[in-house]
């Protein structure tokens, strides 16, 4: 077996003290190979968006081994794990900054890095995402949804990092314009040879996008199924097939036959 | 392409086009406010008061004239004498300069520190956060008055000093405003964002929160200064400001109020201009405030 590019293992996240503790992440344990696509299904509250952040780094507060690239990662995280793995966060309107013109959001991580070449870079990566240089000095406000998720993306990928961590980088937007981004991602993941990790709550886009997938629940994983199974419907987990059923649209039958799963 | 057309351009060409859109944008805005427009109007015309204050005074600021003092309004004397004969117009014009000194050095200062420590505070939180904020309390705890004349009477009074004493007592609110600010901003995803670019603290602090806090400051500060030269004029009627002979305003004011009575314009008229240079601050501020709303 090849080596793990992301490892996962009983990964523990708790907010909050004493009698107030919540455990929002339980025994998370789970592996993603090199340019594969892993996708985190669950409902609201199950605890895939925690994972993802305590994986980036913006949440230190987490017990558990977490590695990339074989790499045992710490709570604190230096500039050459940012360099690798990168974030695509869910709302565009609230992750560009309303001041910083498309130019100035995409020089910044050069500069932190000290690339260099910053002009070159931008233009690439712009084009990489479909947007032509007459983006590059507008500020936010002068885009659309789907236009600042494309700079969102390209923000990431300039430091050309080998994983990109996707939450939900699809549900702020138009349905029409969902279909543009999730294919610009599928393609960026060719081209480059990305790792993904993708959260979300929307299985058809997981299995758009993703080759395996966990189904998460109240903090655990339920289940660990490749995208083929779940395509058949042949999940092991009976919370995985209310899952599914669930998302095949509303049916009062349905819904009513559902279980709550502690 | 007009210069308007240009300016408007939803594609700009270049990092400078893009911010000259910006603040043409702001102006338009801020032209459409007529309140806002006559008190920009009332601060450009202190400001040329104070550069051409030689060509428009009619006689010396320090110039007495005994035989001549206390006189009503004329052709020869604008605003009247005051009781050394002093022309009070003169004076008034020449008081322009220590009114926008005092206003200009005090909102130099006093907003940058606050906006400093409160961005500070709030972003780091904890122990930074409540330390700076126990210190800013204390601060707080005083009437401004109160403490500017505690700090002026230790520093010995003078125009120095008392601006001094102002910037001290006043950075405490800006702090708190920078700080809530801060929090606001502190968990939003665009700073997540730069925090996963492996930015360091100090450069989110400047370069991404910073930003963000100046257009509430900038506000806050242009309505303060009405506040602001009511304190170095109340300074200066207490005698701890500006010192005789120089024609500050409070000053003005202070040795004026013996004469209210039989002769009021040596203490109104200075208080006049106190009165419209306050209110053209004020309308200032309002009309920035619509402007620089990062709501908008």
């Amino acid at each position: 077996m090849t080596q793990a590019m992301i490892g996962i293992e009983d990964l523990d996240v708790t907010f909050g003290y004493g009698a107030a503790t919540v455990h929002a992440v339980q025994n998370v344990t789970f592996q993603v190979k090199p340019g594969e696509s892993f996708g985190l299904v669950g409902e609201s509250g199950s605890g895939k968006s925690t994972v993802l952040r305590a994986m980036s780094g913006l949440n230190p507060d987490w017990s558990g081994n977490v590695s990339l690239d074989g790499q045992t990662l710490g709570r604190q995280r230096d500039k050459a794990f940012y360099k690798r793995c990168q974030m695509v966060f869910q709302d565009p309107y609230g992750s560009l900054h309303p001041r910083h013109t498309v130019d100035r959001i995409l020089a910044e991580p050069v500069a932190i890095h000290g690339l260099g070449d910053a002009d070159k870079r931008i233009d690439r990566t712009l084009r990489e995402v479909g947007l032509g240089p007459q983006f590059r000095f507008r500020f936010p406000h002068q885009l659309s949804g789907g236009q600042r998720q494309r700079v969102a993306i390209a923000r990431a990928l300039i430091l050309e990092p080998r994983v990109l961590l996707l939450d939900e980088p699809t549900s702020a937007l138009d349905v029409s314009v969902q279909a543009e981004i999730l294919n610009l991602l599928k393609r960026l993941r060719a081209e480059h040879g990305l790792t993904y990790i993708l959260v979300s709550h929307n299985l058809a886009v997981v299995a758009y996008m993703c080759d395996r997938l966990a189904v998460m629940n109240r903090g655990r994983v339920v289940e660990e199924l490749d995208v083929e199974s779940l395509r058949r419907g042949q999940a092991q987990q009976d919370y995985t097939r209310q899952l599914l059923l669930a998302s095949q649209g509303y049916d009062r039958a349905v819904a009513d036959s559902f279980k709550d799963f502690a | 392409m007009t210069a308007r057309e240009w300016l408007l351009s939803d594609t700009p060409q270049s990092r400078s086009q893009a911010r000259m859109g910006r603040l043409y944008g702001g102006w338009l805005t801020f032209t459409g406010n007529r309140l806002a427009m006559v008190g920009l109007g009332i601060v450009v015309a202190l400001m040329l008061m104070a550069l051409l204050a030689p060509l428009i005074a009619t006689h010396h600021p320090f110039a007495q004239d005994l035989a001549n003092r206390l006189q009503p309004p004329s052709a020869a004397n604008w605003f009247g004498t005051d009781q050394y004969g002093r022309d009070i117009w003169s004076r008034v014009v020449y008081g322009s300069r220590l009114t926008l000194y005092i206003v200009l050095l005090v909102a130099l200062t006093a907003p940058v520190a606050g906006l400093l420590i409160g961005t500070i505070s709030g972003y780091l939180g904890g122990w930074t956060d409540i330390v700076l904020m126990r210190i800013t309390d204390v601060f707080l705890a005083f009437p401004k008055l109160i403490l500017a004349l505690a700090f002026v009477s230790a520093l010995g009074p003078g125009i120095e000093n008392a601006v001094i004493a102002i910037a001290i007592t006043s950075w405490p609110p800006y702090a708190r405003i920078a700080r809530a600010e801060t929090m606001t901003i502190r968990n939003s995803d665009f700073i997540s964002a730069v925090r996963l670019q492996g930015a360091s603290p100090t450069r989110i602090i400047l370069g991404h929160v910073i930003p963000l806090c100046t257009s509430s400051l900038i506000v806050r500060v242009t309505l303060d200064m009405a506040g602001i030269i009511l304190t170095a004029a109340g300074l200066g009627f207490l005698g701890l400001g500006a010192q005789p002979p120089l024609p500050e305003w409070g000053a003005m004011i202070s040795t004026g109020r013996q004469y209210l009575l039989d002769q009021w314009w040596v203490a109104t008229l200075p208080g006049i201009a106190i009165f419209v240079v306050s209110l053209g601050f004020n309308l200032l501020g309002d009309g920035l405030r619509d402007v620089l709303d990062p709501k908008n």
